[in-house]
This record gives structure tokens, sequence and C-alpha cells, in this order.
């Protein structure tokens, strides 16, 4: 799979996470901002990173604004993004679905 | 050295500071020896003095103890006024000791220690940019955190000595018959620093309005009033509390409010002049709501309601469903404006609203208290004080002294706030102990404090009424938000929570980043 544009999923309202996806050279590299980053900062790197790679992508720049979304949610921004960024919203993969 | 509600305290900063752990929320019968101010005698004839800085000067060394209230709250301009020409004059190792403090003061207070102009502060809480400086180290000394009763009881009992009172009012006559209930900045009961008027050495109250003699009511008194310094303006009447109160719209809160209102009134303490405390929160003014019809329905009415007012509690009072308000502080200004024209919202100090040493103080006369929490754990042990990131943003005000005192002691939480839950194995800092908190409500479901048999009891059949242990609410949440890293602390105590009686009852560390 491969980035073709920068693309962005979701909002900056509480509960949900904002993901901009763009093009990177080493592996999966996260920048996070979240108010419960000491807390759960790592959990989040790991939906992204692991929702990433079964979507087949290893070098991604992400900036993940986040405002203390649930598991569930991160994994549909950081979906939503990687399909907008690999232009495969209108075929998506449903296997990683 | 642990304590009764298991949290290490450190040995050598409570050996220094001559302080016991927390043990019990029984208070006993204790002999207590009350302390007194020193009084420079005169006749009064010339306190109002033009220049705050000559007042200063003459009356603050270094080293000594200085107070204010925070019944302005948002709204304050005294605190910055007095706290700037302190640092202007270069005074070194000041105690800071106010009632509690507001945002509004934060930046103030910190350019103050950066200067080592403050180097002890004791107070209520803290909030926004101070919690955040003090818990990543700011401060050498501990922050000492103390409920509005534990504060009344520590200046009684000589533990806080009040060198100088710095007191703004939005009236006083020019002998300092005052209140806060007339002219332009009014924020009605001068409950908290009536503490202060009767205790300080020195009292310097700060107004933008001299009427002339005498001013009555007076809450504070001429016989307790040192000097009188005109100012421009006292106050900003926009920000001294939220204007309109309106009711949540948030359906999680209004579902909370609903069982709150199941909860009391299917207690065996809803009956003909039961007495209630409810807070600010939208939760909380829901409930006043669904009591009020419920009240109605039942042709039943509250003897009294006491605690931080709402227009809601004093619209109550003048239908005649609550007889007297016992006011501590006002939270809006309908409830400020409406001590001015009823004789039933009675003020009453920090003694007599909550001080655990006194002859008996209105919360020991509470059937039922609604508060609110940060966090709770499965051992109903309430934290009030410090965030999910450990940061302190809090305040105990008059938390445990009215869990410690109401027959019925219900906290209303939402099971989880964003990503963090409200219902945990361990709360970061326990303020107010479990064994005095009766029931939880949360938007899923209640639990009853395993101590009280007889409200699981008369809840048991209440239809709309889930009961659940407090470990199942713990793991809903737990299984919506996941498990949180732990957070990291440094061995550096930055602050000390009280128990109401003055022992400790938890110990804050400097957060690390």
């Amino acid at each position: 799979m491969e980035i073709k544009t920068t693309a962005v999923a979701g909002t900056l309202e509480s509960s949900d996470i904002q993901i901009m996806i763009s093009k990177g050279t080493n592996g999966i590299d996260i920048d996070l901002e979240s108010e419960v980053k000491k807390t759960y900062g790592d959990q989040i790197k790991k939906v992204i990173t692991d929702t990433l790679k079964a979507y087949g992508l290893e070098n991604v720049k992400v900036k993940a604004t986040d405002k203390g979304a649930l598991d569930c949610v991160i994994k549909a921004r950081t979906l939503a993004a990687a399909q907008r960024a690999t232009e495969t919203s209108d075929k998506p993969d449903l296997e990683v679905l | 050295m642990e304590n009764n509600v298991k949290r290490q305290l450190p040995d050598d900063l409570m050996n220094e500071l001559n302080l016991k752990p927390y043990e019990t929320t029984d208070i006993g019968h204790p002999e207590e020896q009350r302390v007194a101010p020193k009084v420079r005698v005169t006749t009064g004839q010339d306190k109002v003095v033009d220049s705050l800085e000559q007042v200063i000067k003459d009356n603050l060394k270094d080293g000594m103890t200085i107070s204010f209230h925070h019944h302005f709250r948002n709204g304050d301009f005294a605190f910055n006024k007095v706290m700037d020409l302190i640092i202007k004059l270069g005074y070194k190792d000041l105690t800071l000791a106010p009632s509690s403090l507001t945002g509004v003061m934060n930046d103030k207070i910190i350019e103050a220690i950066k200067k080592g102009v403050i180097t002890n502060i004791t107070s209520s809480g803290m909030r926004g940019s101070l919690g955040d400086f003090v818990s990543h180290g700011g401060l050498k000394n501990p922050v000492i955190f103390r409920s509005h009763g534990n504060r009344a009881r520590s200046i009684e009992e000589g533990e806080i000595k009040i060198d100088v009172a710095f007191l703004g009012v939005p009236i006083s006559d020019p002998a300092g018959n005052a209140n806060g209930q007339e002219g332009d900045a009014v924020f009605g009961s001068l409950g908290y620093a009536l503490m202060d008027a009767q205790y300080a050495n020195k009292v310097v109250l700060l107004t933008d309005n001299i009427v002339p003699y005498p001013n009555t009511p007076a809450s504070i008194k001429q016989d307790q009033v040192d000097y009188i310094v005109k100012v421009d303006k006292i106050g900003d009447p926009d920000k001294i509390g939220s204007g309109a109160t309106r009711f949540t719209k948030d359906p999680k809160e209004l579902k909370i409010a609903q069982m709150v209102n199941q909860v009391i009134v299917n207690s065996p303490y809803f009956k003909e002049g039961f007495s209630f405390q409810t807070g600010s929160g939208g939760a909380a003014l829901a409930v006043t709501r669904y009591l009020r019809q419920a009240m109605i329905d039942k042709g039943i009415t509250a003897s009294f309601a006491v605690g931080g007012i709402t227009k809601p509690t004093t619209d109550l009072l003048e239908e005649g469903l609550v007889r007297k308000v016992m006011d501590v502080q006002d939270f809006d200004k309908g409830a400020a404006a409406s001590m001015a024209k009823n004789r039933n919202q009675q003020e009453i100090d920090a003694s007599w609203y909550a001080d655990p040493h006194n002859k008996g103080a209105v919360v020991n006369n509470l059937d039922v208290s609604i508060l609110s929490a940060l966090q709770i754990d499965t051992d109903f042990n309430v934290n009030v004080m410090t965030g999910s990131d450990g940061v302190i943003r809090g305040a105990v005000g008059g938390h445990q002294d009215s869990a410690a005192g109401a027959k019925m002691t219900i906290i209303t939480a939402p099971l989880v706030r964003g990503r963090n839950a409200t219902v945990v194995p361990s709360v970061e800092t326990v303020v107010t102990p479990g064994s005095s908190i009766d029931v939880l409500v949360t938007e899923r479901g209640i639990a009853i404090n395993p101590a009280r048999q007889d409200l699981i009891e008369a809840f048991k059949n209440v239809p709309g009424l889930q009961i659940l242990d407090i470990k199942d609410l713990q793991k809903m949440a737990e299984k919506q938000v996941g498990v949180p890293k732990k957070l990291e602390y440094t061995d550096r105590t930055v602050a000390l929570v009280e128990y109401r009686d003055g022992t400790v009852i938890d110990a804050i560390k400097e957060i690390k980043d």
C-alpha cells in the first residue's frame, strides 16, 4: 500500500481523535498530543501502529491530536485517514475492516 | 508511616511539622484550648486610609502570615492589588493562608513564590497554572490543604496564626461594619472571611464603597477592624459567579440527577423537616429541580439547606419548600442577591458551618449531602484534589466536613470522563475517607457502602435503581477505557492533605514528566 497524499480524519471534539497521515521514510513515526498521554499514550500509539500495519503501511508520519478517544474511535479514525491517504476510500480493504 | 486509609506518608515531614496520620472520622470529645488575637486598642476614629502601601509597611514583617477570602471568586481585585505591593516592597518568607485560591490569583502567586515572597501556602485548593506549578515542584515547602471546617479549627486552635488579613468587601462604613450584600461587587455571604475578621491580629478591609456610619447588617464588625482602605474597584461583579443558572441538558447528568432523587426520596430521611446540601455542578442543580417536584408531590418541606448556595436553592426558600438556608458562601448572583432580601437566608461562618472542634456545626444536623468526585475508589475513598494526570486541580472545600456530618452522603459521578475512569481501584489522592461515604450514583447504577446494610435494604426494591457492587462499576469503567499506565512521581512531597481534625490523610508527590 502506498501513501499518495496527506490526509486527515477525525475532529478536535472531546472523546474524538484527529489523525493526520503523510508519507514517511522511517517506519511509523507518531507525534501524539493528548491529555491522557501519561496514562494512555503507549496504548494510543499501539492502536495507531497496529491499524496502519494491518492496512499494509510501513513508513508513515502520523500527527495525532487526541481528545480522550476510546480505542475503537482511534482505530476508526486511523483507518479513515489511511484510506484517504492511499486514495482507497472507494475500495476499502474489507479484510482489515 | 502508613495511615488508616493505607496511604504512605513521608516520615521526615510528618515529624518536622509535628503531624499525625489520619485514623478515624470519629472526632470524640477532646477539650481544645482556643487562641485569641492581639488587639491594638483604638477609639476607631481614623481607620479610613488612602495608602494601602503605608498600611502594609506599618503592619507586615518578613515571615508573617497573611490571609484573604475567596468570596469574589474570579472577580477578585483585592488579592492582586495587595500582592503587587507586597512583592514591590520586597517582603520575604510569607505564609499565604487564604480560605481558598481562585484562578485570577494564580499568576501573582507564582511570581511571589519565584521571588521568595511566599514560601508557605495553606489553602482549601488550587487550580490551573498554580496547581501545575506546585505539582511540578515549584514551591519548596509542601502546601497544606485543609477543608473549610478544618481551616476554621486550625485558626481557632492557633495552627494558622494570621498576622494580617486583607479582606475585600463591597460595602463598609468608616468604622468597619461591613457585609457582602450591598454595593457593586455583591457576593452574599462572607462566611469564610468571618474567621479571619475574628482571629487575625490585624484586619484590613478593602472596599470601593464607604457609606455613612453605622452600616447594617454588619457581618464583619467595627470592633474587629483596624483599617479601611478605599480602592477604585474591589471586584468585577460579572466574574464573581455565573449569572442565571442554566439547567443541564446533558442526558448523562440528568440520568444521574434522577437517580439521586430516587435515592433521596426512598431513603428513611425524606420526611417532613429533612435537610440537605447540594453543590454547584450540573447534576447537583438538576437534583434540586427533581427534589422540588418530589417535595410538592409528597407535601414535604425541608427544615434547611446548607452549603455553597445557588439560585435554585433560594428559589425553594422563596417557594416555602425550604424553611431556612444556612449560607456560608454563594455560587451565583441570584443566591447572593437573595441574602439581602430573605431574612431566612442565614449567613454562617466557617466554624458554625463545618468545624469539627466546636460544640456542634451545621453539618452535624444534616440528613442528606450530595457531593461530587474527580475519582472514587472501590473502598469509597474520594479524590477531589488531583486529576487523573496526578496534577493538583481541585479543592477540599467542605467535602470532608459535609460527608462526615450528614446521615447519608451521596457521591455523584459519571462512570468515565473522556478516557479517564472516575470509579477506580485506588484514587490518586484520598481526600474524603470512604467510611464517611454512603452511596455512589453513576449513570450505570448505584453502589452502596457495605457498612450501610439499612440503605441496601431500603433501596433494593426501588424500580429504576440498579444496585451494583462498586467493584463491578470499577470493572465496567475499566472495560470502556482500558487499564491506564501508572503515573510516575518523584520522592518529593509537594502537598499534604489534612483530614478535618488536622491529621494527615494523604501526601501529594511531585509529578514526573
